[in-house]
């Protein structure tokens, strides 16, 4: 079932599709929506049989309802959706970071709010992904910004969610998902499984301390297992009353994935040292790269995992450069975030290149603004 | 198996008013699935959120509950990565019909091997007795003080006309009638359901000139009408309309279930 190691010209869902199947996705449920029905039509054709389930449920909360049931059984599972049908998640996408479900969730995004463009590429939903339900928790979400990432960062997204027990994003782009492009596939791609109760192997798994990440207890093992989206301590006892259970547990929560941001994060420098840095990602980094690799005068930082956030590329980029532009595509998301990082740590100046309505920021408008900033 | 090995002794007290009906549909579940003799670690229970959907987590089994209205989603996942363990689900009037209607429609309707069984009490009581879908017609309930001039839901009604494979709807004055009802349905494959209508003295019957519990039961002893012995092959249900409740056993077939079509294979 697993696409043999080659090469590949393939569209980006396309490429979501085998990366999930090369992660070992065993549960798919979802429900049409552009642009990210090719995931699901992809994933219909493979997961059959002994091979998994593909369900195609009434609606997103359904879908994503059932892909936790799904995890609770002992299998990778997985979603994919756009805007509108991310939001209806969002309740559900609390309740998994609450019992500490791994869950794989691919966002096509596109532009917004409501059914805004469903055919054109957007990045408007970055801070919805960390801060759509109620509460505190902290999520795990990858920014991919090619071919070959929709397929790498799909089996990160899994290897991710499974080791720290949390809902992992793949945050793409009606750009991303419909471009074709070249994919490699190496001979030997790295697979991290859960960490399951009652269950000793050497494994990656394994690295992160019980008390951050409990061993995971798969139903009908005998466990006696209690899974609850309530306040519950360590022993799944409901504890909604108890201050010091909440505090306790919504903050070992957002510590398992704060603590390892370095473990999680991911990003590519191009150029670093220079006076000028761009720092972007997904499709609004496409045109950046271009500028990067042909003027010394720019570098750029392209995040590829966009929460836990980076806070330490974008410092240390920081501290090394005069100025920086964001570039996203919405009105100026992770651009606070950036610049907040920036300021901390001695970067005065950063500047925000925005744009919307579905085509990503092109090389000349890029070199236009840094032309504005007195960097070309 | 004895009661304590059935559900868990340190969870409780339970969370239930005095004179619940839920004690009651409890124990009726319980007779019938130790009768069955039915392995408990090879049985999921799943709840959303409300009095009933609390079952679950008092029950010695894996245990998942979930968030309100989406328990028959979160089952149905569960079920086909792990088609060897049996499921059911405990929800009640508003978790099911109201906020969960669209997935109780469409779970009838998928049939995947499930038993849901709905405590409908006509009340939200968790929150303090608003009126639900199941309301009957100008009752009274704190969001309804002018009398309820919503039509009720019949949700065994719907269960039949989406395509359940067996729908039986009892009071929680019909122990015998219920226990056995649920035997069959837990014996049975595909998507099964079974209706209890019970009683909420605290926020329902208060309200509604009915604060005794036994005043209730006296109720649906005189408002329920037993159809399934007049009509054996009925399949259709009358809606619950000023309080009259049709009881009995409505649909009992044997269409597909949703894992044997699509010949789901065992998983991890």
């Amino acid at each position: 079932m697993k696409i043999a190691p080659g090469e590949y010209f393939l569209q980006g869902n396309e490429a979501c599709v085998q990366g999930a199947l090369s992660a070992g996705v065993r549960f798919f449920a979802g429900y049409p929506i552009t642009p990210s029905t090719e995931i699901a039509e992809g994933l219909s054709h493979k997961l059959k049989g002994a091979d998994g389930v593909f369900l195609q449920m009434e609606d997103e909360i359904a879908c994503i309802s059932a892909v936790i049931g799904a995890s609770w059984g002992g299998v990778k599972a997985m979603t994919a959706t756009s805007g509108p049908g991310f939001s209806l998640m969002q309740e559900a996408i609390g309740y998994a970071a609450m019992s500490e479900t791994p869950v794989v969730i691919v966002n096509v995004m596109r532009g917004g709010p409501s059914t805004g463009q469903p055919t054109r590429a957007s990045q408007g939903d970055v801070m919805q992904t960390k801060y759509g339900s109620h509460g505190d928790y902290q999520v795990i979400a990858f920014a991919p910004a090619s071919v070959q990432e929709m397929f790498d960062l799909t089996v990160d997204s899994f290897n991710y969610s499974e080791k720290y027990r949390v809902p992992a994003f793949l945050l793409s782009d009606a750009e991303i998902g419909h471009m074709r492009g070249l994919l490699k596939i190496p001979e030997h791609i790295r697979i991290i499984d859960r960490k399951e109760k009652g269950m000793k192997r050497p494994d990656e798994a394994y690295d992160v301390p019980d008390n951050l990440v409990h061993p995971f207890p798969v139903f009908g093992k005998g466990h006696k297992t209690m899974i609850t989206g309530m306040t519950h301590t360590d022993t799944s006892k409901i504890e909604p009353e108890d201050a010091r259970v909440h505090q306790e547990l919504v903050e070992r929560l957002s510590e398992k994935i704060l603590r390892n941001r370095k473990d999680i994060n991911k990003w590519e420098l191009m150029c670093p040292g220079s006076k000028t840095m761009i720092v972007s990602y997904g499709s609004a980094s496409l045109g950046a790269k271009e500028v990067a690799a042909s003027d010394d005068r720019v570098g750029l930082l392209r995040l590829k995992s966009l929460w836990p956030f980076p806070e330490e590329p974008v410092a240390e980029v920081a501290r090394n450069c005069s100025q920086i532009l964001v570039s996203e595509m919405n009105l100026g998301m992770m651009y606070w975030e950036i610049k907040r990082v920036a300021v901390e740590n001695g970067c005065k100046k950063v500047e925000l290149l925005s744009k919307i309505g579905g085509d990503p920021p092109t090389p000349s408008e890029f070199r236009h603004r840094l032309r504005e900033m007195g960097a070309l | 198996m004895e009661l304590f090995e059935f559900y868990r002794k340190d969870r409780w007290p339970h969370v239930f008013c005095p004179g619940c009906g839920n004690g009651t549909v409890m124990n009726c579940f319980y007779r019938a699935f130790s009768e069955l003799a039915l392995p408990l670690d090879k049985t999921a229970f799943v709840g959303g959120i409300g009095c009933s959907s609390r079952i679950p987590l008092y029950i010695n089994s894996d245990a998942l509950h979930t968030t309100h209205g989406r328990a028959i989603a979160f089952a149905t996942g569960l079920k086909l990565a792990k088609p060897e363990l049996k499921i059911v689900v405990f929800t009640g009037d508003g978790d099911l019909g109201a906020i969960g209607g669209n997935h109780f429609i469409n779970g009838c309707r998928r049939n995947v091997d499930m038993t849901v069984i709905c405590i409908n009490n006509n009340i939200y009581g968790m929150t303090g007795g608003q009126a639900s879908i199941t309301t009957p017609h100008d009752f009274q309930s704190t969001t309804t003080p002018y009398g309820n001039k919503e039509y009720p839901f019949d949700l065994a009604e719907i269960a039949v006309a989406a395509g359940a494979n067996y729908v039986a709807r009892w009071t929680t004055r019909n122990v015998h009638e219920l226990a056995k009802s649920m035997k069959t349905a837990l014996q049975k494959k595909g998507f099964t359901f079974v209706e209890v209508v019970s009683q909420c003295p605290t926020n329902f019957g208060r309200r509604n000139k009915m604060a005794d519990p036994s005043q209730m039961l006296e109720w649906f002893k005189e408002s329920s009408i037993r159809r399934d012995k007049d009509k054996p092959a009925l399949d259709q249900v009358d809606l619950n309309i000023e309080g009259k409740v049709t009881i009995g056993e409505f649909v009992d077939r044997n269409r597909e279930c949703y894992e044997e079509l699509i010949g789901v294979g065992k998983h991890g």
